[in-house]
């Protein structure tokens, strides 16, 4: 699709609408454990996305002949909530998300160390609250983070970006409006601990070099998710710890 | 018996051969198996065609009929994109809704068509905001050997290239070719262990992972992709498959080109955007 007349998606000093550099990303924090049912989970915000992962298990597979009996099944569920888009969306699974929740599933089983946990299922929740493009890269990250907030085993994580190309500049992290007014979308995930791609789609049109220059920017800004992601983390148990130690009187106070 | 279970002597023969440098039907890893391409076979359909590869087949058609367009494409006609695993074409599919496969499979073919602007949408509307073609690609896949992304994504260029958009049936003026603006071809390739096959045959399918589908345009650009499968791929090995895929895609295009008798519309032949 063309952008709408006087509408620039890059200026003339290489900044985007929102002053970014092209392989820069949008602000994004996230915060591990914040459900109380769930056994791991993430919220995520990334740009104006907002997102919820959380994770069950392992637990008893249902249906019954889903199980593999020599290893855990990895389940995802990506689902848009109604008012995430500016048209309400309808409720419930439809093509799109029941694609994303089948890759974003493939994505993370490899992570997983799955023989530990033969006949169950790993369930992973992706609710997107507030979508604004490259909603399944946020939700493949903070899922990552979930799952690792409830103590399943991996090997690694797992993070997630999308770059693309807007007025033929290759640029990482599209907004809404470059997304689409774009040229190009390549959502991409990494396992930053090995380098393997465990996700990746493509639309659009995209040269060799011009490939090449995308995924080079995409494995750098997987990395630093990569970091925030471990931040969330540490972050938890960091609190986790203040928050007992606020609570119980310190040993010396007690031998006093 | 459902074939869906592999037993581990059949998964280490098939991977155990690929370390060696060998498939089990004998080709070279970037081979095809032969494929045919067939159209015009449903009359009622605007547009058919059946593909083989080798034993996998698929049947598509188009159909074609006047409706409303989106409120915010009014100029542009609609296409949608379906594929259904019938059971006939294996043990493993069953009746019933969509599965997650049939899904993927639908988009993947779909974004490899719609993304690349293959159909000039924008020919095909009547009037403005009032009506429009919509454009219906069915995919039937009627026996699964394999490769399944391959033979729809061809079925479906097969078909459209066939199709005529039926004006004179719904009394608007003299039938038309369907605008085409790009030539896109998906090739797919499968992990083996350490091996990267194309075209994977069923065994192949169901013990390598995973999977990578890129779509080159006629003029040698990546179109599309799509990874699927648990499992990764090193950049190299994205890269590698990428190489090949665009050196296949040009032979598979110019079968296409043969048997449809229809090069690309020669004003829309320019590259990218």
């Amino acid at each position: 699709m063309k952008p709408p007349p006087g509408l620039k998606l890059i200026d003339e000093n290489g900044r985007r609408m929102d002053g970014r550099r092209p392989d820069e990303l949008r602000k994004i924090t996230m915060k591990a454990g914040v459900l109380k049912r769930a056994d791991g989970s993430c919220y995520l915000e990334w740009g104006n996305n907002k997102v919820i992962a959380g994770v069950y298990g392992p637990r008893e597979v249902h249906p019954r002949h889903d199980q593999d009996a020599t290893q855990a099944i990895v389940r995802c569920r990506y689902s848009m909530s109604p008012f995430s888009v500016d048209d309400r969306k309808r409720p419930g699974p439809d093509r799109r998300s029941q694609e994303i929740s089948k890759l974003l599933g493939e994505a993370l089983s490899p992570v997983v160390l799955r023989q530990m946990f033969p006949r169950t299922a790993i369930d992973v929740f992706c609710e997107i609250l507030e979508a604004e493009a490259g909603t399944r890269c946020a939700a493949l990250t903070a899922a990552s983070v979930a799952l690792a907030d409830a103590g399943i085993p991996m090997k690694g994580m797992v993070a997630s970006v999308a770059a693309g190309k807007i007025d033929n500049t290759v640029v990482l992290d599209l907004r809404k409006e470059e997304d689409n007014f774009g040229d190009t979308d390549l959502p991409v995930a990494i396992i930053p601990k090995t380098g393997e791609i465990v996700l990746l789609q493509m639309d659009g049109h995209f040269t060799d070099d011009e490939f090449d220059v995308a995924m080079q920017y995409s494995i750098d800004a997987c990395h630093q998710i990569h970091g925030m992601q471990k931040q969330a983390l540490r972050e938890k148990y960091l609190d986790a710890a203040v928050e007992k130690r606020m609570s119980e009187p310190a040993e010396s106070e007690v031998m006093l | 018996m459902s074939d869906d279970i592999v037993s581990d002597i059949k998964r280490d023969y098939i991977v155990n051969l690929a370390k060696q440098g060998q498939r089990y039907d004998g080709r070279a890893f970037d081979e095809y198996r032969p494929i045919s391409i067939e159209t015009g076979l449903i009359s009622r359909a605007e547009g058919s065609a059946r593909v083989r590869i080798g034993d996998t087949e698929v049947v598509v058609g188009v159909k074609m009929a006047p409706g409303e367009p989106y409120p915010d494409t009014p100029a542009s006609g609609v296409m949608t994109t379906s594929a259904e695993l019938v059971p006939i074409a294996s043990p493993d599919f069953e009746t019933g809704p969509p599965r997650p496969a049939s899904i993927e499979l639908a988009r993947v073919v779909d974004r490899g068509i719609r993304e690349t602007d293959t159909i000039d949408l924008e020919k095909l509307c009547i009037k403005p905001g009032e009506k429009v073609w919509m454009s219906f690609i069915d995919i039937h896949v009627v026996d699964y050997d394999g490769n399944l992304f391959d033979a729809a994504s061809l079925g479906a260029m097969a078909a459209l290239l066939s199709a005529k958009v039926p004006y004179a049936r719904f009394e608007l003026g003299a039938d038309q070719p369907m605008p085409i603006n790009h030539y896109p071809v998906s090739t797919t390739a499968i992990k083996l262990g350490p091996a990267l096959v194309f075209d994977p045959g069923l065994m192949e399918d169901k013990v390598g992972r995973p999977r990578l589908t890129v779509a080159h345009d006629e003029h040698n650009a990546i179109r599309a992709m799509q990874k699927g499968l648990i499992g990764g791929f090193t950049l190299e090995e994205v890269k590698e498959i990428i190489a090949t895929s665009k050196v296949k895609a040009r032979e598979m295009r110019e079968q296409l080109v043969k048997v449809t008798g229809r090069e690309a519309d020669a004003r829309n032949t320019k590259p990218g955007h």
